[in-house]
């Protein structure tokens, strides 16, 4: 993977201060610049999650991007149910944990009783696109100002692997050992997609974490979705195709290759509504390019 | 309304918060006293017959710049009242029993979080689907635990439309003292009678600075959250729950009684049903029959100290419930010697002060001391 250097530094002491312990305005001492190190608002905690899971990187974005738009102090997140419930462990903003599905719901009442705090919920495919789909159509519909970063393995990894309401035709998973059936479990459903044709969806978009250089599509689009909240927009949402090495039954390297080659068919990638750059329908996420 | 007379002289000046009585129906009146006790947001979804609470705060919380949503069902409700809460605002919910059970998971949840709340359930007849008509059949359901866990709740069971409103302010109290989900049980009837009330409001104080989420700006970042994954430390924080909920047992049980000092006979009941025990208490004494109330106004803690005591020297118990029998338990749970009757209808079916006067009869002769 290759090192990007940070965006345009914004801030003197972030990734372009000196090293050292002096401030960036002291004369710098010439030992090179900073090309990457973590986020001050990642903390330094180990995290629980498997070699080759996606939340890292997510979890990552979401940090820098908290950093270089100074939310930090208005910031309550919404932690979800699954893996990703520690999410308050790695992330150093205010959290509030929400029951399974339900945490759109969650961020409606934090948005209306905070309205100048800054709210995002972080689910997985299971929470979002199964037992959660009442609350997080109706945060759409009625067009919450909220950021929904949706992270899309195709399977319940907490739990141990089982087949998800996004999981590919044919996968075999622990609850569809035979391969998923559409003729007994249905087909993948493109919740996103869904979600972007109510006109209460400001932006909708879906990245991934395949390669280095949709990483950075996938930051740019979820700090689309943070401004457009904002400025005031409605309710946004970005899905990142990830991976679950181990619900997958792949190592880490074929699980990326997977989500890089097989997973995109069915979940294309790109923005799938804008409403703030062209107010209107939603269009075809393959009609505007991965 | 204009007096052209005014009385000629003049009682001590009322408190500006209680004004002259005038017609309220329970389901409004609940509403307005939320209201008057600081209430700053209102999550519900339509049903019968707490409807109209609902109505009165999509009316009134805009006009006070407050928030109020009418969710998608009662599970976005209960959980939009949880994002509230968690960022330290005053939140009130309303419901019927159906709703109830599909908040349980949720008000677990805010349990496990130590969030305050206040709740309301104006009962209906169940189970399933049921009756739109009044019951008592969710005392289970509100006094041992509405979702999973080693939680309570505190349960308030007012039995007129003045008690009412005073009780929710006394509920947000609890809330905030307690940082607890606090429950006001009421029944079809409560909610939708009308009678005249001078309200007296009142607004509690309210303390959420310690734990409310607002951003992290000059503090470090907090967690609002239930999930406690090692063993030990569940255990810790269900040692602290229970610590808690000792305090409210031991500081918290309420009741009333009327007409207890000569009672040989007690009738128990609470809310819808302890008006209906009031006029057969009246027609038994007529008849010579020496009755008196028992009146919990807590359901959990419940009072059973003070009910053992109020029922020292008396021959029979009667519990009259709008339901096949449910506080009766605890009854007999609270009292060693005393027989204990039953008298419920269900479905939404009210009991008549007939019926109760002719099972005090009957609770008197079966107990009659052999010479």
């Amino acid at each position: 993977m290759t090192i990007r250097e940070p965006a345009a530094p914004a801030q003197p002491n972030v990734g372009d201060g000196a090293v050292g312990d002096g401030p960036a305005s002291a004369a710098p001492p010439a030992r090179g610049r900073i090309l990457y190190q973590r986020p001050t608002l990642l903390t330094e905690r180990a995290t629980h999650y498997c070699p080759g899971c996606g939340h890292g990187i997510i979890h990552r974005l979401i940090a820098e991007l908290l950093e270089e738009l100074h939310l930090a102090e208005q910031t309550i997140g919404v932690a979800s149910v699954g893996c990703s419930v520690f999410a308050y462990d790695y992330l150093g903003v205010d959290f509030v944990e929400s029951p399974h599905g339900r945490a759109p719901a969650v961020a409606t009442g934090v948005r209306r009783a905070r309205p100048e705090a800054f709210v995002f919920t972080y689910q997985g495919d299971g929470d979002l696109a199964a037992i959660g789909t009442a609350e997080i159509v109706h945060a759409a519909a009625r067009g919450e100002r909220i950021s929904v970063v949706f992270v899309n393995n195709g399977i319940y990894g907490m739990t141990g692997g089982q087949m998800a309401p996004t999981t590919l035709l044919g996968q075999r998973t622990t609850s569809s050992p035979q391969g998923r059936d559409p003729g007994l479990a249905g087909y993948p459903i493109p919740i996103t997609e869904m979600l972007a044709i109510l006109p209460g969806v400001t932006y909708a978009a879906r990245g991934s974490i395949a390669e280095p250089a949709l990483i950075g599509k996938t930051k740019a689009m979820l700090k689309r979705s943070f401004e457009t909240q904002l400025a005031g927009g409605g309710f946004s949402i970005v899905e990142v195709l990830s991976t679950c090495p181990v619900g997958w039954g792949m190592t880490p390297i074929e699980a990326m290759r997977h989500v890089a080659e097989d997973v995109p068919s069915v979940y294309p990638l790109g923005v799938l509504v804008d409403r703030r750059a062209a107010p209107g329908p939603a269009v075809n996420a393959t009609a505007t390019g991965g | 309304m204009t007096r052209t007379v005014e009385p000629p002289a003049p009682a001590p000046a009322p408190a500006p918060t209680a004004p002259r009585p005038r017609l309220m129906k329970g389901n409004e009146a609940m509403a307005d006293a939320a209201i008057e006790a600081g209430c700053d947001a209102y999550f519900g979804y339509p049903i019968t017959p707490q409807a109209e609470l609902l109505e009165r705060m999509a009316k009134r919380m805009p006009e006070l710049g407050r928030t109020f949503v009418q969710a998608e069902s009662e599970i976005g409700a209960i959980n939009m009242a949880l994002g509230a809460a968690a960022t330290g605002r005053k939140v009130l919910v309303s419901t019927s029993s159906p709703g109830m059970s599909l908040m349980a998971e949720a008000v677990s949840y805010m349990a496990g979080s130590e969030l305050p709340m206040v709740l309301v359930n104006v009962m209906r007849g169940g189970p399933g689907l049921g009756s739109i008509g009044p019951a008592q059949s969710d005392y289970f359901q509100a006094t041992k635990g509405h979702g999973h866990g080693d939680y309570r709740v505190p349960v308030l069971a007012p039995s007129s439309i003045a008690e009412a409103v005073a009780l929710m302010a006394d509920a947000f109290e609890l809330a905030s003292r307690y940082r607890t989900p606090v429950l006001l049980l009421a029944d079809g009837i409560m909610g939708q009678a009308m009678e005249p009330v001078a309200p007296v409001f009142r607004t509690p104080q309210w303390d959420s600075a310690a734990w409310e989420l607002t951003g992290a700006a000059g503090r470090l970042p907090r967690v609002v959250k239930s999930l406690h994954l090692l063993p030990e430390d569940l255990e810790i924080h269900n040692r602290h729950l229970q610590a808690k909920y000792a305090a409210i047992a031991e500081h918290e049980s309420r009741w009333a009684g009327e007409e207890l000092e000569d009672a040989e006979l007690v009738v128990v009941a609470y809310g819808t049903a302890a008006r209906v025990a009031r006029t057969a208490i009246e027609r038994a004494r007529a008849g010579g029959l020496k009755t008196g109330l028992f009146r919990p106004v807590t359901l959990w803690p419940f009072p059973s100290r003070a009910l053992a005591e109020a029922t020292a020297h008396a021959r029979a118990v009667l519990v009259l419930e709008l339901s096949a029998g449910q506080m009766v338990e605890d009854v007999r749970l609270a009292l060693d010697r005393t027989p204990v009757f039953f008298h419920g209808r269900t479905g939404g079916m009210v009991p008549t002060p007939t019926d109760v006067v002719d099972r005090l009869r009957v609770a008197w002769a079966l107990t009659a001391r052999l010479p």
